[in-house]
């Protein structure tokens, strides 16, 4: 009883010889949270119940909700990012895991110019790169059809048919992103003691048995960090899409983050793009707690 | 009896044999793909500085030109680009000043005090950690543009995104490696909280805030979305919103979209190859705890 009470009368005492301080330093982020992150998330909730087009009256209606279940578009936006998603981010999880271990080799020379290659698109704004990638994939003038004829194959109309489309959008997301994702997994990697590779090749194992019986278990954590950030970040794909395709052709790589804007801010529907948002959060939340079920059993 | 020496040999002959040629087959497969994910960039780089009639050539040239100060000079006329530096250049610095403020300050009060309602507050910003930024676009919208009346300033653009919940995840990491006993003798010599704040704990975080505030003004500086959504006037764009602009028309110039995509680009290159430890840091240092 009484070493239950100690704490707390020595937490009291500190607390009446600092008694402002650490208030003092959270306020300033604190109003700022408040006012531009916590209230919005909430505001946005109860804006997705308004109708919010013009003339409507009514002044809390599920009338958002009703249509998104049957709005022909959204459902293309979901389409199309769930392919993304799909194929873009197991892609660049392995390549980024590959690059990792390559890159963390011993046998590697000239370690920091591989990983400036690799790691140097992160600096690029999405914006850039996305102009980039629009000229490369042009198809009268762009590089990649030039190299493809160069060597003797056919030219692709990228930017106008709807796999090609989406390929690029994919390779384009590749680039940008795997070396970012291969720098958290080479920290995790660092994060592997030493000995336990000696000990495994002492055991006989070979390099391919070290990478799927250790590498890979004792990377879980890291790869889970990655593999959650991937989804929130594709499931808000935007400046890509919109710059490189616009959503086109015809609606084929419209995500729901190029839907959200076009409701949002050239429609000025609030409602409706609120209760877009609050689905993009809703299958965020759920993609997170399957990966949390399915490889984060003790992390 | 010569056998032993002779089996022996060849034994460690071909242990290095072996590491030499998994050293070359790894070279093999990292080269071409290193070069595949340069050459983007190069790309950007070497088109920057050609008409637009030799970019859509038949034969598209791989290096240098001189009209670099040509495109330069389209791009200005397009979309005053000049000015759109000026307002990228501010609003990233103002907004990575501001940034590193609040989130060291409220980052030190996580770690390194025990307050009332402090788990309550850090659940808070905990749970609203892995909302996406979507869902508070519109309201943020409606309070920036609408109520406080700032469309086409620079507080539009900065200050929702101060309310950066991962810089504050970020310090508060940081802040936990300096001793408490260290604080708690400057409290016994009589130095003010704010004191302490400044001269003792921030200096000995201070390689953590440069990589955080390299990754803030990096952030800032690329950001398109809620600064499209908030700048409306052609002179308050930003770089990345007037290229956007750009990218969007069909009668364009691509080597003025080079140029500027070039300058936007390429002082962080540089910026990467002299500080890649701190990049990577930075970029690591949310990810992994030790």
């Amino acid at each position: 009883m009484t070493t239950k009470a100690a704490p707390s009368s020595r937490r009291a005492g500190r607390w009446a010889r600092t008694p402002k301080a650490p208030y003092f330093f959270i306020l300033p982020y604190l109003l700022i949270f408040l006012t531009f992150w916590a209230w919005p998330i909430i505001s946005s909730f109860l804006m997705s119940f308004k109708d919010s087009r013009l003339g409507a009256s009514a002044p809390y209606a599920l009338s958002n909700w009703s249509r998104l279940v049957e709005d022909e578009f959204f459902r293309t936006a979901l389409r199309n990012t769930f392919v993304i998603l799909l194929i873009q981010v197991p892609l660049m999880l392995s390549l980024a895991t590959v690059l990792a271990v390559a890159l963390n080799s011993k046998l590697l020379k000239a370690a920091g110019w591989f990983r400036f290659a690799f790691f140097a698109p992160l600096v690029v704004g999405t914006v850039a790169y996305s102009a980039v990638f629009r000229l490369l994939f042009n198809t009268d003038f762009g590089m990649v059809n030039r190299a493809l004829t160069g060597i003797g194959l056919p030219a692709v109309d990228w930017l106008n048919q709807s796999g090609p489309a989406m390929s690029v959008i994919i390779m384009a997301l590749l680039w940008r992103w795997t070396g970012y994702n291969a720098i958290i997994l080479l920290a995790g990697l660092q994060g592997i003691s030493e000995d336990v590779y000696e000990a495994a090749s002492i055991d006989g194992a070979t390099p391919a048995q070290q990478f799927w019986k250790i590498t890979l278990p004792l990377l879980r954590p890291t790869l889970l960090f990655c593999l959650v950030l991937s989804v929130i970040g594709t499931l808000q794909l935007f400046t890509e899409p919109a710059l490189i395709t616009n959503s086109g052709p015809g609606n084929a790589t419209m995500t729901l983050g190029t839907y959200l804007y076009q409701q949002g801010f050239r429609s000025f529907n609030f409602g409706y793009a609120s209760a877009i948002a609050y689905t993009v959060a809703a299958i965020a939340a759920v993609f997170s707690i399957i990966q949390l079920r399915l490889f984060g059993r003790d992390s | 009896m010569t056998a032993t020496p002779r089996s022996t040999a060849p034994a460690v002959v071909s242990e290095t044999a072996r590491r030499r040629s998994s050293s070359v087959w790894l070279h093999l497969a990292l080269l071409p793909l290193a070069l595949i994910f340069l050459a983007p960039l190069w790309i950007m780089a070497v088109f920057s500085t050609h008409p637009e009639t030799v970019i859509f050539s038949p034969n598209p040239p791989l290096w240098f030109g001189g009209a670099f100060m040509e495109n330069f000079r389209g791009l200005q006329a397009d979309t005053n680009f000049m000015r759109t530096m000026l307002n990228s250049t501010v609003i990233a610095s103002l907004y990575t000043v501001f940034s590193m403020v609040l989130t060291s300050m409220g980052g030190y009060a996580f770690a390194k005090f025990e307050f009332p309602g402090k788990n309550w507050l850090f659940g808070l910003i905990l749970a609203t950690l892995t909302i996406p930024a979507f869902v508070t676009i519109i309201p943020q919208f409606i309070l920036v543009a609408r109520d406080l009346k700032l469309s086409n300033t620079y507080w539009a653009v900065i200050l929702p995104t101060l309310a950066n919940t991962i810089g504050i995840f970020y310090m508060r990491q940081a802040f936990q490696t300096v001793p408490t006993d260290l604080l708690n003798a400057a409290r016994i010599d009589g130095a003010s909280e704010a004191r302490i704040f400044w001269q003792i704990a921030l200096p000995i975080v201070r390689p953590a805030l440069a990589a955080l505030a390299i990754l803030l003004f990096l952030a800032s500086w690329n950001d398109y979305l809620w600064p499209l959504i908030v700048l409306t006037q052609k002179d308050s764009y930003t770089m990345p919103v007037a290229l956007g602009t750009l990218v969007g028309l069909t009668r364009v110039s691509w080597g003025g979209i080079m140029v500027g995509t070039a300058i936007s680009t390429i002082p962080f290159l540089v910026l990467f190859l002299s500080l890649q430890r701190h990049f990577v840091a930075g970029i690591a240092g949310g990810a992994v705890k030790d």
